[in-house]
């Protein structure tokens, strides 16, 4: 409530400023300094139509929208009756997306896995009342799941794609998340099974108009279907590209790759690529404070995460940058990101290239919220637990890391805050450690270790109302178990 | 005086944060029979001593059930309610003895029963405070949705049945009682009233007529909360009497004064009972239909936990234990029966929802502990610091984790490392003692699941294995109390 009446009245007294001061200043033109003024703040706020930039796909001569919506996370009504989990807000769904084509958007990007399997339903409703050539569609094999591995529930998984989409050919169809697993995995899912061959076939029959895959974790799968372009034509891949992942990628997780080297690798082939995780689920919008201001001090009227956004998109090879928005705020300040597009410098680079070694110190858990590890079997809310540590961590309300008249009132905010975000029963003291979660991350987290770290954390917390003099205060994220 | 008293005793059963009883856990420690249980003679000695002084302003004052039943006849608003009654000695010499034989003969659940401390902290505790936790929740969205973090949220969940509906009864009842009659209760049941109206028969201080200036108005038993004055012969019971000075107001004609002099005879009469048993069934009726509602109200909540992005988590059952734990502190199981008047300032007080009513004959509602909602925190030793009677005795911190109230049992048909063959081992994680080890089911076969191994030398019986196993309902590994507590 505080907030968001704080917010509110800023813009109107920010609104007020300017249009007073341009009144101030120009005596004589009164009325059109006011409307200076006025187009000012509406240009901060409200995308212009018309003026998306567009990537052209060399294969297809497609001209594809520089900003992807992402479907993954849809807005939903918070689910009062008990049912089964929250319900997609449909009409919210459709005015995003509306909004989104009215303003140039023209790639939607989906899975069968999204929204507890819900996200394919309500894109193809949000889609279906435009002319099938305005809009392209992409969505995924996501046959991750044992049950799903034979051919023959592949492939019935990839036709109720299209008939949850409502569409009778699919724009870009991926081998979802290969590299998770390694080699076996691909084995099992594509090579074993003759999908892949299949897929190539449903490419010449015209059902799939471009074929690629989308990659997370082990390189030597990378590597493999990049050697055999050759034989597969890859149409497009997705890839992480992110200023912290260009180079940081590998500092944060031995077992992930630098985009530098992906992206680099794709170049050379000639293969257009699309970006996921430009802002790597927020975190690079809701960055520690110190970082927050440096980079809002860079330029006042654009927002931090506008930056991730403009340096996913400045790579010519990048056909288009995938954004999972949750909120018309979110729509809009990435429409103003794109419409047109300015691509970032190379002193633009350099400055968050900085910011991006201070993100690596931080030691956030590298958590994006995708909440593929979810369900856990024994309760566990996995992505709860880290995001509200990454939470405390960037505004810099670690308890043991603060001075000691702060560490009571810190320590309380920590544990009732922990108690709001994660019922107790659903906490990291509950995490056995069988490691069921861990293939499924696309990240590639620890998460038993990291929860433990956060169990041992919080236990230490709770044992202790304030820090004992005789101890040193000790950071426990900082020590590896 | 009162008031502040009765305020202070409330507040330190209703607080949920922990911080009263630095301040105000003297205040159940001057209450008569936890005093007495305590061993305390210096204070039992001082209010003995008031009582010869003043007469029973024990009763008016410090017995917060004495001044919830003044507040509750407060609420009728009806005038001069009240006349003189005979005293009905015999039943209050029984409750006397039955309360010294249950002493004595340690049935700690009859004592229990009779002591009005203890009757006033199961209403603070099962009725009272389940109240103030809802309305501190409904604070505690309100600074959620704030981002504020003064208020956070709590539980109110159901701790003993039994407990709740001696706690609802003896409420009921009592309320009736002082809504029509005053001090009905304390001058027919209360024993602790009965002993002090022994002493207060030879107080210094007491209300004397003074013949020559009373008119006969009757006034004075007309508003006799204790049903004590009897304008007519010119005398007051002074057992009976709690030196509350309405009678002192109301008398237009200064003819009762609150000064020194020789006692009185006075007599003896006829029963109330009758009263009492009519108001047990409105109150039975009332009971039923209030169990009713909480329990939909319960049931309501059970569906809302769903929420199909996380797997459902199945609520932990407790084990029937062959020796039910008691908390740190209070010893033995022997301990607790003798010394426990069952007020639930421990239940209420405990923040990890491991304190209960038990519900066994014996020992009915006297505190017990179980696992399923939290576990003995090593940082904690709340109930020590708050038990008036010295059932649980004050133990430092540190001593804690020294103090060995039971051990762990590992039920191998439960254990997942077992039932669903992973990994697991929270158990030993989570000891604060060290006591737990994983070893192969096998001892030639690595390969095989890890299992715990309980050290029980070293196990102190907090329940940290128990509350965090992963199997559920029932977990692979309890507690099962000692009789006896020991230092490891």
């Amino acid at each position: 409530m505080k907030k968001i009446s704080r917010r509110v009245f800023l813009k109107l007294f920010g609104g007020g400023a300017l249009a007073t001061s341009a009144a101030l200043a120009a005596c004589g033109g009164k009325a059109a300094g006011a409307k200076d003024a006025e187009d000012e703040y509406k240009n901060q706020v409200e995308p212009p139509v018309g003026k998306m930039t567009y990537r052209e796909d060399p294969h297809t001569k497609n001209k594809i929208s520089l900003l992807g919506y992402g479907m993954m996370r849809l807005p939903t009504m918070k689910d009062t009756k008990g049912g089964s989990g929250d319900e997609i807000d449909q009409d919210m769904v459709n005015k995003l997306v509306d909004y989104a084509i009215e303003h140039g958007v023209n790639y939607f990007d989906t899975s069968p896995a999204y929204c507890q399997g819900k996200s394919e339903a309500s894109t193809g409703i949000a889609l279906h009342k435009y002319p099938r050539e305005k809009y392209h569609v992409a969505t995924k094999l996501s046959n991750f799941s044992p049950t799903t591995l034979s051919k023959k529930a592949s492939i019935e998984m990839y036709h109720n794609s299209m008939k949850e989409l409502q569409v009778d050919y699919i724009d870009y169809y991926l081998l979802h998340a290969i590299g998770g697993g390694g080699m076996e995995a691909l084995h099992q899912r594509f090579l074993d099974n003759g999908m892949l061959d299949f897929l190539v076939a449903e490419r010449e029959a015209g059902r799939i108009r471009n074929l690629g895959f989308s990659y997370h974790g082990d390189i030597e799968v990378f590597d493999y279907l990049l050697e055999n372009h050759d034989k597969y034509k890859w149409d497009f891949v997705q890839i992480e590209l992110n200023y912290l992942d260009w180079e940081y990628a590998n500092e944060i997780n031995p077992d992930n790759t630098d985009a530098k080297y992906l992206y680099g690798e794709l170049e050379k082939r000639g293969i257009p690529a699309v970006v996921m995780e430009p802002l790597l689920g927020g975190r690079l919008s809701k960055l520690p404070q110190f970082l927050y201001t440096r980079i809002k001090q860079r330029d006042p009227e654009k927002s931090a995460a506008s930056w991730a956004f403009r340096y996913a998109g400045s790579p010519e090879g990048v056909l288009t940058v995938l954004s999972g928005m949750t909120f018309m705020e979110h729509l809009k300040d990435n429409l103003l990101s794109f419409c047109p597009l300015t691509p970032v410098t190379e002193e633009d680079k350099e400055f968050l290239y900085e910011v991006a070694k201070e993100i690596v110190g931080t030691d956030n858990i590298p958590c994006n919220d995708c909440k593929y590890c979810l369900p856990c079997p024994y309760g566990i809310d996995i992505p709860g637990i880290f995001v509200h540590y990454n939470k405390c961590k960037n505004e810099g309300r670690i308890p043991l890391e603060i001075m000691e008249e702060e560490y009571a009132k810190r320590r309380r905010e920590y544990l009732i805050g922990y108690d709001r975000a994660v019922p107790r029963m659903r906490q990291a003291d509950h995490c056995i450690g069988c490691a069921q979660c861990v293939e499924h991350c696309p990240q590639s987290i620890k998460i038993p270790q990291e929860l433990m770290k956060i169990s041992e954390f919080v236990e230490n917390l709770r044992r202790n109302p304030v820090i004992k003099h005789d101890e040193q205060p000790q950071d426990n994220t900082d020590s590896e178990s | 005086m009162a008031v502040v008293m009765f305020i202070g005793v409330t507040g330190l059963f209703l607080d949920i944060s922990g911080t009263l009883h630095h301040w105000l856990s003297w205040m159940p420690k001057v209450q008569f029979l936890p005093a007495l249980l305590a061993l305390n003679f210096i204070i039992v000695g001082a209010l003995l001593l008031l009582t010869l002084i003043f007469g029973r302003i024990y009763c008016s004052v410090i017995c917060p059930l004495g001044v919830m039943q003044d507040l509750l006849a407060r609420l009728n608003r009806k005038r001069n309610k009240y006349s003189y009654s005979k005293a009905v000695s015999w039943l209050r010499y029984t409750m006397l003895g039955v309360m010294v034989v249950a002493f004595v003969a340690g049935i700690g659940s009859l004592f229990a029963l009779l002591a009005p401390y203890s009757s006033f902290g199961r209403i603070a505790t099962h009725l009272l405070q389940p109240l103030w936790i809802f309305g501190n929740n409904a604070l505690a969205s309100v600074a959620e949705s704030a981002d504020s973090y003064a208020f956070y949220h709590v539980d109110a969940w159901m701790r003993g049945l039994p407990t709740f509906v001696i706690a609802l009864v003896t409420f009921v009842v009592i309320g009736i009682l002082a809504w029509k009659h005053g001090r009905t209760y304390c001058n027919t049941i209360c024993p602790v009233g009965t002993l002090l109206g022994f002493f207060a028969r030879f107080s210094w201080f007491k209300v004397v007529f003074d013949e020559g200036k009373c008119r006969d108005c009757s006034m004075c038993s007309k508003n006799c909360k204790a049903a004590c004055i009897d304008y007519k012969s010119h005398t007051v019971d002074y057992s009976r009497c709690v030196a509350c000075g309405n009678c002192l107001e109301k008398c237009k004609f200064g003819a009762l004064k609150y000064a020194h002099k020789a006692v009185k005879k006075q007599e003896v009469g006829k029963s109330e009972t009758e009263e009492t048993v009519t108001s047990v069934d409105t109150g039975k009726r009332s009971f039923l239909l209030a169990t009713a509602l909480a329990t939909t109200a319960a049931i309501a909540q059970e569906g809302k936990k769903v929420d199909g992005k996380l797997a459902d988590i199945e609520d932990k059952v407790a084990p029937k234990r062959q020796t039910p734990i008691t908390p740190p502190g209070s010893r033995s199981a022997s301990n607790m029966a003798k010394r426990c008047t069952a007020c639930q300032l421990c239940v209420s007080e405990c923040p990890n929802q491991v304190l209960r009513p038990s519900v066994g004959l014996m020992t009915l509602m006297q505190p017990e502990m179980s696992y399923e909602r939290g576990y003995c925190r090593p940082e904690c030793n709340r109930c020590s610091e708050v038990c008036p009677t010295g059932a649980i005795q004050h133990i430092g911190e540190d001593e804690k984790s020294s103090i060995q109230i039971g051990h762990a049992v590992w039920v191998k048909k439960n254990c997942v490392a077992v039932t669903d063959k992973v990994e697991c081992g929270n158990c030993a994680r989570h000891c604060p003692v060290g006591a737990i080890e994983m070893v192969p089911l096998d001892e030639n076969d690595e390969d095989t699941p890890f299992i715990p191994s309980v050290n029980v030398e070293r196990c102190i019986g907090c329940g940290a294995c128990e509350n965090l196993c992963p199997a559920r309902p029932l977990s692979a590994i309890y507690v099962e109390g000692h009789e006896v507590h020991r230092e490891v």
